[in-house]
């Protein structure tokens, strides 16, 4: 088993409160140990990581990776692949496409940015096979998905008649049955509506036919996630999404669940943390950006960041990602049906390639291929209101850095919105390329914050396994950790952030990028293809409850067009699968 | 002035089985090569790299004319390329004569300089094409002109001229640029079109100028069905389209209506044929 030194490096690991300090990484068996023995260190790999960043690997809590959507926007754009070819080398895959890579290029690209762990955004449970196989095949990353659940008529029926029991216990079974991490919610009560053409625009309009409202899934939801005890919270996608005006809407949603107290009962071990690793939060909201809309039309379109940022400012319940836009060509995929729907009307001329589906009982999704331009007033607004939710945002522990690959952009810009951060003249140089409502309709003209390279990792990894519930073994340096780490070419001591386009450079290509103590990324290079772990939740539950819900999902079981026993994702679609076990007896005691 | 040419000819060595991907061959990368460099340069043949020397003898020589353009390459095919596939493909400047004929994807993204093909080519012909000639005497496959699958942004600049027929979807969301066709064209010729001019001496099948919404197209032949989103527009003897080309009395239409409010698409088509 790996065991290795890296020697020398500026060490920004936040959940351990280390700020750049020159101190030497232990990973033995390919944990992050204390020291190592001296027979350890003789037998050790050494890497000298002087005048560099070292960080905890890469985590993404939210990007489309993996699945029946994220293949629809392959399958709809040949276009997106032509130009974009990676060839194949002696140990790894040639893969291709920009927008929506295939999955090896897409693990590899990952992994040469210096990211060891992605968790897909929204798995259907109707497409959970689909969605397990792509992630079997994407190489090098550990993954989960979050299961989508907002808009099922099960717990529509449940949450609408008050059954929070019975709605646990439902859940439950579905994470077990689909081998899913966390819960998902998209357009609550809406995606439902949008069967019918429809769609809801605000917190307390009851559905058609299971007349529950926004409200009663958001916090019915949230409820049942900490009567579980799940490593995430719930993970909103919050309704009314590119709507302008939205970000009102957007508040009154993060505020349902702020009588929700988090309680994580996780049967795992927890690696060692100065910081507290369990998760504050009782909502994490997706993709900010798009539900940060001010205004009240697309002629007076501005953004409604600062609105939103004040409240998150003051509640202590909620986590956000930002979702940003980073201008180029980009692939909108999503559970919010509707959404896609309003954009491919949006979009102009007539004629545009989208698709959208519905998901039987449970969801929708929709996918549009769609370009943001500097030169477009909205898409400069858009990358504006991006940045703000980062950067008007106090506590970086409430904030996490995505595009909401492949929406916003492409994970791959990651360290191009990096740069944007750390550095206010990155920002000016694109505003002056840009729409001059980029600036003048947002308040981002007036940021001085230029964020630190320990807010950067607080962004990228820290909080983001933190949020996600992966604290005990992700996004940190401390003794027992996943021997996860990335070393960027950035010596701290000579750091400019004038210089953004080295900023680009160097979180463009990790000089190493480590996995369970191995060297899996090179400069750029891919030189080691681990199977990556699936992780996903086993929670425990009454078994009488869950015979009486077993009941009700048999009646309405008529309704799918597959048969019962074709539903679960069978054990094999797994690769290292790592179940969590969660609300279990010695779990309940322990939480928190 | 006296200028130095560097000639370039390829004579096949024999039949090729697997289709062969040869954007190689091209005046910008023969460039400042040697015999014996250009014959080294590899190609894919299905999945092995293969030197070009492999399927051609390879004769390069530099030949003093008067004229401009110093430093031209100017290849030669002698013979049958139609198993070659992306010849000239991104080329700039310089010359390609293929005596036989070409596969697919000749002159795809091509720039400048000048494809002359004595006999056919196969599809996607000039595929997103930006600049330069390109002229077939034979006949063409579909997708000549055209965008890339799945894309709506294909022709922007230069010339394409086919002396024989062409099929499906010439011109496919071109936005620049002039196609004539001498012969025959099949569905959808323009389908997509913003801007440019399509001309067709022959007769189309339909979908002449489907979802255009810029560009010209003019058929001189006979729609075989006429797409429905087009609004007559009276009639104009002569039309100025291209250079001179289109001659006559043409009825004139606007569209195609039926993917905007507002199309700025023209279709002429032989008053006579009306």
């Amino acid at each position: 088993m790996p065991t290795m030194v890296i020697k020398n490096g500026s060490v920004f690991d936040p959940l351990n409160g280390i700020d750049g300090e020159v101190i030497d990484v232990f990973i033995k068996d390919g944990k992050v140990a204390k020291d190592l023995s001296s027979a350890d260190l003789a037998r050790a790999e050494v890497i000298d990581a002087r005048g560099k960043t070292v960080m905890p690997g890469g985590v993404d809590s939210h990007a489309h990776v993996a699945g029946a959507k994220v293949n629809a926007g392959r399958l709809m754009r040949p276009e997106d692949h032509i130009g974009s070819v990676r060839q194949r080398t002696g140990i790894s895959h040639s893969g291709s496409g920009y927008t929506v890579p295939s999955v090896y290029k897409q693990g590899y690209d990952y992994s040469t940015m210096g990211y060891t762990t992605v968790f897909e955004a929204a798995m259907p449970p109707l497409e959970a096979r689909h969605t397990h196989e792509e992630m079997r095949s994407t190489p090098m990353l550990d993954m989960g998905a979050y299961l989508v659940l907002g808009n099922n008529w099960f717990l529509m029926r449940y949450l609408h008649e008050g059954e929070i029991d019975k709605a646990a216990a439902y859940v439950a079974w579905m994470m077990k049955t689909h081998k899913a991490y966390g819960i998902k919610c998209v357009n609550p009560a809406g995606v439902e509506n949008w069967g019918w053409g429809k769609n809801v625009h605000s917190l307390d309009e009851p559905n058609i036919h299971f007349e529950v409202t926004a409200r009663e899934v958001i916090r019915g939801l949230a409820e049942v996630n900490e009567r579980l005890g799940m490593p995430i919270s719930l993970h909103l996608h919050a309704n009314n999404l590119g709507h302008p005006g939205n970000a009102e809407i957007t508040k009154e949603s993060l505020a349902v669940t702020a009588g929700v107290s988090p309680y994580q009962k996780m049967g795992v071990e927890w690696a060692e943390t100065r910081m507290d690793p369990h998760r504050a939060q009782s909502v994490y909201l997706a993709h900010a950006q798009f539900n940060a809309f001010g205004g009240t039309s697309w002629r007076d379109f501005e953004s409604g960041a600062e609105v939103l940022a004040k409240y998150v400012n003051r509640a202590d319940h909620v986590v956000i990602d930002n979702g940003a836009v980073p201008f180029g060509p980009a692939t909108c995929m999503t559970g919010d049906g509707p959404s896609i729907h309003d954009l491919y009307v949006l979009a102009g001329i007539g004629g545009q390639k989208w698709s959208n589906t519905d998901v039987e009982l449970e969801c929708g999704s929709g996918v549009i291929p769609f370009t943001y331009l500097k030169g477009n007033p909205i898409s400069a607004i858009q990358w504006a209101i991006g940045l703000e939710m980062l950067l008007l945002v106090d506590d970086p522990w409430k904030t996490i850095m995505t595009t909401d690959h492949p929406n916003g952009g492409v994970f791959t810009q990651y360290p191009q919105v990096i740069a944007w951060l750390m550095s206010r003249r990155a920002r000016d140089a694109t505003a002056a390329e840009c729409h001059k409502w980029g600036y003048d309709r947002s308040t981002l003209g007036g940021v001085e914050r230029e964020m630190s390279l320990f807010e950067i990792a607080i962004l990228t990894r820290a909080n983001t396994s933190r949020t996600i519930g992966m604290a005990h073994r992700k996004g940190h340096l401390g003794a027992g950790a996943d021997g996860d780490v990335a070393i960027y070419n950035i010596d701290p001591e000579r750091f400019n952030p004038d210089d953004y386009a080295e900023i680009v450079r160097a979180f463009g290509k990790a000089d190493f990028t480590i996995k369970d103590g191995m060297i899996v990324a090179r400069q750029g290079e891919v030189v080691a293809v681990p199977d990556g772990r699936r992780y996903y939740c086993e929670p425990k539950v009454d078994e009488g409850l869950t015979r009486d819900v077993m009941v009700d999902v048999k009646e309405w079981f008529k309704y799918y067009t597959i048969g019962f026993a074709n539903y679960p994702v069978p054990d094999k679609y797994l690769r290292n699968p790592v179940p969590i076990v969660v609300n279990g007896p010695a779990e309940a005691q322990e939480g928190r | 002035m006296i200028v130095l040419i560097r000639k370039i000819r390829l004579t096949p060595k024999g039949e090729i089985d697997i289709m062969v991907e040869a954007e190689i061959i091209s005046p910008d990368s023969f460039a400042g090569k040697s015999e014996a460099e250009l014959c080294e340069l590899s190609v894919w043949q299905g999945p092995r790299q293969v030197p070009l020397g492999e399927f051609f003898e390879v004769e390069a020589w530099d030949e003093e004319t008067t004229g401009d353009g110093d430093g031209t390459v100017d290849i030669l095919i002698d013979g049958d390329a139609s198993r070659i596939k992306r010849i000239g493909q991104r080329m700039t400047s310089g010359r390609i004569e293929i005596l036989g004929s070409a596969g697919m994807h000749l002159g795809s993204e091509m720039a400048g300089g000048e494809i002359l093909v004595r006999r056919d080519a196969g599809p996607w012909a000039g595929m997103n094409m930006s600049g330069g000639l390109l002229e077939v005497f034979g006949d063409v496959g579909d997708h000549a002109g055209s965008a890339y699958r799945g894309s709506w942004r294909g022709m922007s600049g230069g010339n394409i001229l086919v002396r024989g027929n062409a099929r499906s979807q010439v011109g496919g969301g071109m936005s620049g640029g002039e196609i004539l066709v001498q012969g025959s064209v099949e569905n959808f010729c323009g389908i997509r079109q913003s801007g440019g001019l399509i001309v067709v001496e022959g007769d189309a099948v339909r979908g002449v100028g489907a979802e255009m919404i810029g560009g010209s197209i003019a058929v001189l032949g006979e729609i075989h069905q006429f797409t429905p989103g087009f609004v007559a527009a009276g009639t104009e003897r002569d039309p100025a389209l291209g250079e001179g080309k289109v001659e006559g009395e043409f009825a004139k239409f606007l569209g195609d209506y039926a993917i905007s409010k507002n199309p700025k698409g023209v279709l002429f088509v032989k008053e006579a044929v009306v």
